[in-house]
């Protein structure tokens, strides 16, 4: 465990219990399975991967709304369910999460006032209307919705995706947190308001320090957000690879990375006509309640080598500096 | 000969709200070639999707053809959609043009098998013969690459997002249409499945020679599959053109902030811009440029009267006053 994480996970699995039909028993999915991961202070940690991978949970855990089924969810090295009331509350405030919808994650009963303003009341940083007011413009200024007063009594609907997108961001930073979770945080936006909202989280991390940990189905935007720092990407709720994000980008070495890589549709007709797409063995994805044995990409991937991948399951090594990979083309 | 298999003449779309009328279609002249395809592309609220409905009649109620005409040339005979009735639309959808709508899930009925729901459809068509249907749907199951044995046995929620869109690809061909239109294909679909997806579209367009009508906002959907395209901003069309015309040549300030806003993973590291501002209210339009408020250039003139589309080089059009100032986006 590196000394100057802000967050690690210890060995973490998260398993859910599914009723199947009515007369079923209950099954068990493994949506995460004995993850390790420390995030460095200031740093950017792109989690990508295809939907049902895990990537949501991950942050979820992170920020305490689900409770790992074992392992230990480290906040500045100290476990976050083994805490006193004093540094947890510390913890709550210190880390938060921008959810992927805009349009669900407000409450539309409430003014973008009273939804900025209640976690300042609650957590004693102002203590009358006049205050509230004033750091709640701060905040919408910070977020480009200028001039506050245009905004600061508008309820969500009133406002546009990019908007309420903007109000989220700003009840994230009500708290100076030192760790946002951006899960999917701009794919809900249109093409043209995606990058400006980006835009607003680069300055929080260059002014303020803050730590991220971007989560996205979409490589080139982990490209472009997460240049400096690392991209992890996941599989059936285990880290595949992970590394420097232009060590991903230019010289992936994980099959199921490559085959990301060359299969996403690019805006440059020459370039995406050209793509050389890999062959998988299989298209569907296998189900969480029925894992396949050893590497759960096996069924899926051209570079199986029979009797091995179907046995053991691999684990991360250091192929090149910071760069982790879990095949067994790399043992 | 012709070979336009679809005109959309000065057609103009609005729907009715409490706060007014809502201008989703302005003023739209589109040609579609036979074998063609054309990818519309735009933002949410741009009229794209409107277009697509109108196109085979299916707009929700509150919606209306304002002016316009939408002529289909089909066997050696010219139609005008816009004017057609109830039955003469059950006869042309379809049959003549089928579509695929967004979202794969939310078109299926969750309790009916796929069987059934394919069986619906023929028979709707006057395809009465259920061995022959049968035979049909496996051949088109197999043609999109399922086991057409276990898919047509099935509800819709045991197929995985992938298969249920290629699911409704296949249905949508059943009955041999000329013109297949495509809302947001592979929107929502993981990065495998949408290569899977593309690669479909592909042998189809090149199998059955069809022409399709792609609309997204998803300007890398175009890139892989579109000859022509066309770009939507508060209901017109403000380009037009070759698919290297629109993405290596863009000349209109939309088309080349859209293309400048996307990341993409395998050219080297550029710089990315953001369009400021939002798309105006389609209720409440001022005259003028619609883009006027959130362009970079700008000028006298370009609030006074909106630019109409002029044909610069062969086939390419854009509606902007300032197109010859505008240098290639890369």
């Amino acid at each position: 465990m590196e000394d100057n994480a802000i967050i690690s996970l210890d060995h973490v699995s998260k398993f859910f219990t599914v009723r199947s039909g009515i007369l079923g028993g209950k099954k068990v999915a493994q949506v995460i399975g004995n993850l390790s991961l420390s995030i460095k202070k200031g740093e950017v940690l792109c989690l990508v991967g295809e939907s049902g991978c895990g990537k949501t949970t991950t942050g979820k855990l992170i920020v305490g709304l689900v409770k790992p089924t074992s392992g230990r969810i480290l906040f500045e090295g100290q476990d976050i369910w083994n805490m006193d009331r004093e540094t947890f509350k510390t913890y709550r405030r210190s880390v938060q999460i921008i959810h992927q919808d805009p349009y669900s994650s407000l409450n539309p009963m409430h003014r973008v006032y009273n939804i900025l303003s209640a976690p300042l009341f609650r957590h004693k940083i102002v203590r009358t209307k006049s205050e509230a007011e004033k750091k709640v413009s701060e905040l919408l200024e910070k977020v480009d919705l200028t001039p506050p007063e245009d905004f600061i009594y508008k309820y969500p609907h009133q406002l546009s995706g990019g908007q309420r997108q903007r109000v989220v961001i700003a009840r994230s930073l009500t708290l100076d947190p030192k760790f946002i979770v951006a899960d999917e945080a701009v794919s809900m936006l249109d093409v043209s308001i995606r990058l400006s909202i980006i835009e607003i989280l680069r300055r929080l991390k260059s002014e303020v320090n803050v730590t991220f940990l971007f989560i996205t189905h979409d490589l080139a935007m982990a490209k472009y957000f997460g240049w400096e720092g690392r991209i992890a990407v996941m599989y059936l709720g285990r880290i595949v690879e992970i590394g420097p994000t232009p060590r991903i980008i230019d010289n992936p070495l994980h099959p199921y990375t490559k085959a990301l890589l060359m299969a996403i549709p690019e805006a440059d007709p020459e370039v995406t006509r050209n793509k050389k797409v890999m062959e998988l063995r299989s298209l569907d994805i296998p189900n969480l309640l029925n894992l396949p044995p050893g590497c759960t990409f096996n069924p899926r991937c051209p570079f199986w080598i029979e009797g091995v991948c179907e046995r053991k399951e691999p684990s991360l090594i250091e192929v090149e500096k910071d760069h982790y990979v879990s095949c067994h083309l790399f043992d | 000969m012709d070979n336009r298999i679809l005109s959309i003449e000065n057609l103009s779309i609005e729907y009715s709200n409490i706060r007014g009328k809502v201008k989703a279609v302005r003023n739209v002249r589109l040609d579609l070639y036979k074998g063609e395809s054309l990818a519309v592309i735009g933002e949410s609220g741009s009229g794209k999707t409107t277009l697509g409905t109108a196109i085979i009649r299916l707009l929700p109620s509150s919606g209306y053809i304002k002016e316009g005409k939408i002529i289909y040339r089909g066997n050696e005979k010219e139609y005008n959609i816009a004017q057609f009735n109830e039955s003469e639309l059950r006869q042309f959808r379809w049959k003549e043009i089928a579509m695929v709508f967004q979202s794969a899930l939310n078109s299926f009925n969750p309790v009916l098998k796929i069987w059934d729901q394919v069986l619906d459809t023929a028979k709707a068509h006057g395809l009465n013969n259920k061995s022959i249907v049968r035979e049909k749907a496996m051949d088109l199951l197999r043609f999109v690459q399922l086991d057409p044995e276990r898919v047509i046995n099935s509800y819709p929620h045991e197929l995985s997002g992938g298969m249920r869109q290629r699911v409704l690809i296949a249905l949508s061909l059943i009955l041999e249409p000329k013109i297949l239109i495509l809302d947001e294909p592979t929107t929502a679909l993981d990065i495998l499945t949408q290569r899977n997806i593309i690669e479909l579209l592909r042998i189809i367009k090149k199998d059955m020679g069809l022409s399709m009508i792609f609309i997204s906002h998803d300007l890398s959907l175009a890139a892989e599959l579109a000859d022509r395209v066309a770009t939507m901003y508060a209901g017109a069309i403000v380009e037009l053109g070759s698919v290297n015309d629109i993405f290596y040549h863009p000349r209109h300030p939309y088309t080349l902030g859209l293309i400048k806003a996307v990341p993409t993973v395998s050219s080297s590291f550029r710089e990315l811009y953001s369009i400021p501002g939002s798309p105006p209210d389609l209720i409440n339009l001022t005259p003028g440029c619609k883009f006027y408020p959130r362009c970079e250039y700008r000028t006298k003139g370009c609030e006074e009267a909106e630019p109409t589309l002029v044909e610069i080089t062969p086939g390419h059009f854009v509606a902007c006053l300032r197109e010859g100032d505008i240098a290639d986006g890369r």
